[in-house]
């Protein structure tokens, strides 16, 4: 297949090189690899990870493509489901794994967990585990980019669940009243906890796409398959265009399927808690729904599809994978190996 | 040198000046900045001087995100019952997000809001809800009473990194006094004696500091000498300032314009209690009946505090035997 240079300007624009082709195949494959180890843990250690972890498989192209428009200092605020993001900023998947676990050198020192994981240094300033709220703290920091003229943007994700909050209503309208540099990613991934989307959201309900709620902020809105990163990055690219040219905020509907359930099984020490069946299957009975979304799995359309238009050898995705794999291997036994905090540095962080 | 001020005054001085001395200090709210002719406008520009939709749970929530982000946002709220449609930006999202991130960012938003206005707003624009946000660590709530405090105060909240809750008791906003010329920084957590007595110890919060003030005056005539304590900042709470009056005086009325129960009253007798004990022959709360704010003027006069009811309860205390040494 041509890789021809000629193409390499293209990279600038929307259509991706080879390159960031096999860039974006990586992260997708590191975002796999770091949510299917968290998942293990809930058997291989029991105990190890505490209260509530909410995975991004599923989510891996949307993620990516929409991050692979950003530039170097734009902040990524994303909801409390937000193993995926720093993955890509290039966080360290040791200290990731160790805040999961609740270790010394997790990333929020134990403070937060796998709900509020927080990168600052990389643009990545924190998650709020409220449904729908952090949608207003990523509004502020567009804010900053607006006050402090930084030419920065801001990459806000929640799920369609945080689309009926009232955060996000406010919060849309006053960035387009406020003209903020922000892209809103609503990722709809169909469930909101355990319910189906269409049964709680007027859009969805009349036969629309989500992104029909930027029509009432009179901002660009727009659908696209979510388990597609190349078609992602495309319309994030747009939107991403628009918030730097000062022209405001857009919304983008990423639709994917959310491919673990919700998150662990609630349960009450000293009872063990692991991931459950998705609730398409729990709690609809619907496996036809579930296996066919599986069927569309973004990693493994992705894979082949590179494969067959030639920017990637079988040898080479292997590669990709086991790189991936040892690397998440070793941020578990880093997480493992680290210390727990000790206990009075509980008083620590309270106050600035 | 100091100047007559008007408390409103005192506290819009303090926001010019910290905007002029950083500029990361923006300042929006509902329903101000909404002509060219707006003074701070004009002075400050349309960036850093905005006017936000009626929208408390973006507007708060913005300012946690631009403090996050590197802003000094100040969010005026004009009256602190409109932050509860937006509580959880105020207690489960401002103050925990430092935590949770293991200290790596801070939250320096400054909430502002007046309260507790008795003059005929009935049930939901005249309460005191401070005590919601007393125990709730991460968060600073100062409740200033003079106007110089409220200058001091204010310029304290914008340059802390916390996120800080400034209440300002509408009653008190046309009252003068003076208030030092230029820089003044009031720290955050340090109580004001503002009358010094000796026989009883008067805690009282923001307006009720006037009102303990002036049933001091009367008491004084009558020869019982009250020393004024004001907390300024409900939290985190100056104990040791209290606890230490308490123990020169004997004995104790804690006047709070909140309803007695879980006011900030009843959380300062708990600490006198802990840290005092032995040290005191009498405790009287003086607080707002257990009701909301009604309407018609006597039914308002009748459920808050007044001077009368704090030089009752002062007689009260007055009247308990010492205890034996």
């Amino acid at each position: 297949m041509p890789q021809k240079t000629a193409k390499k300007s293209a990279t600038r624009k929307a259509a991706a090189g080879s390159d960031q082709l096999r860039w974006m195949y990586t992260q997708m494959v590191r975002i796999r690899e770091f949510e299917e180890a968290v998942k293990r843990t809930f058997i291989e250690h029991p105990g190890v990870i505490r209260g509530h972890s909410h995975l991004g498989d599923g989510a891996e192209a949307s993620i990516v493509g929409a991050l692979s428009t950003r530039r170097d200092t734009d902040f990524v605020m994303p909801s409390y489901r937000c193993h995926g993001y720093p993955i890509v900023l290039g966080t360290p998947l040791r200290n990731m794994m160790a805040e999961v676990f609740g270790r010394k050198d997790g990333l929020c020192h134990g403070f937060g967990g796998s709900m509020h994981l927080a990168d600052p240094a990389r643009y990545f300033p924190g998650t709020s585990g409220i449904i729908g709220q952090s949608i207003a703290h990523a509004t502020g920091a567009a804010l900053t980019a607006q006050v402090k003229k930084s030419g920065q943007i801001v990459y806000c994700f929640f799920g369609d669940g945080a689309s009926k909050q009232g955060a996000f209503f406010e919060s849309l309208n006053m960035a387009a009243v406020w003209r903020l540099p922000i892209v809103y990613v609503l990722e709809n991934n169909q469930y909101q906890a355990y319910t189906h989307f269409r049964l709680e959201d007027a859009n969805a309900a009349a036969g629309d796409p989500l992104s029909k709620k930027a029509e009432a902020f009179s901002m660009p809105g727009t659908t696209v398959d979510g388990t597609d990163p190349v078609a992602v990055r495309k319309v994030v690219a747009k939107a991403a265009d628009r918030a730097r040219a000062g022209r405001g905020p857009s919304l983008v509907e990423t639709k994917f399927y959310r491919l673990s359930a919700h998150g662990n099984v609630i349960t009450v020490p000293p009872l063990p808690t692991q991931f459950p069946e998705h609730e398409a299957v729990a709690v609809y009975g619907n496996r036809k729904e579930f296996e066919q979304w599986k069927a569309k799995d973004p990693i493994k359309r992705f894979r082949a599809r590179l494969l067959k238009d030639g920017r990637l050898t079988e040898t080479a995705a292997k590669r990709i994978e086991a790189t991936a794999r040892a690397e998440v291997e070793d941020a578990v036994q880093f997480a493992l190996a680290s210390p727990l905090p000790a206990p009075e540095e509980a008083l620590l962080y309270v106050y600035a | 040198m100091a100047k007559e001020m008007m408390y409103g005054d005192a506290i819009a001085a303090a926001i010019v000046e910290e905007m002029q001395r950083d500029p990361n200090v923006v300042f929006y709210g509902q329903n101000m900045a909404m002509t060219e002719r707006d003074p701070m406008l004009k002075k400050f520009g349309k960036e850093r001087v905005r006017l936000a939709p009626i929208s408390e749970t973006a507007e708060i929530g913005i300012g946690i995100g631009a403090a996050m982000t590197g802003l000094r946002p100040i969010v005026e709220l004009w009256m602190s019952e409109f932050m509860l449609v937006a509580f959880d930006q105020v207690i489960n999202e401002a103050p925990r997000l430092r935590y949770m991130s293991g200290g790596q960012v801070s939250v320096p938003v400054v909430l502002k809001a007046g309260y507790g206005f008795c003059a005929g707003w009935a049930g939901q624009h005249s309460n005191c809800i401070y005590h919601t946000m007393m125990g709730i660590p991460g968060l600073k709530v100062v409740v200033p009473s003079t106007p110089a405090d409220a200058k001091g105060l204010m310029a304290a909240a914008i340059r802390d990194d916390n996120p800080v809750v400034y209440l300002h008791p509408y009653m008190l906003t046309l009252d003068k006094g003076e208030v030092p010329d230029g820089e003044y920084v009031v720290p955050i957590g340090v109580a004001d004696i503002k009358r010094t007595g000796t026989d009883v110890t008067i805690v009282a919060v923001g307006w009720m500091v006037k009102k303990a003030l002036a049933a001091a005056e009367r008491l004084a005539e009558e020869g019982i000498s009250a020393e004024v304590v004001d907390p300024r900042t409900l939290a985190p709470l100056d104990v040791t300032s209290i606890v230490n009056s308490v123990k020169k005086t004997g004995r104790v009325v804690l006047v709070d314009q909140a309803p007695r129960q879980s006011s900030a009253a009843a959380v300062i007798a708990g600490e006198i209690a802990e840290h005092a004990v032995g040290c005191f022959h009498a405790l009287r709360m003086v607080t707002a009946l257990d009701t909301p704010i009604p309407y018609s003027e006597p039914l308002e006069n009748y459920v808050v505090p007044n001077e009368d009811k704090i030089v009752e309860a002062v007689k009260s205390v007055m009247a308990h035997e010492a205890v034996a040494a």
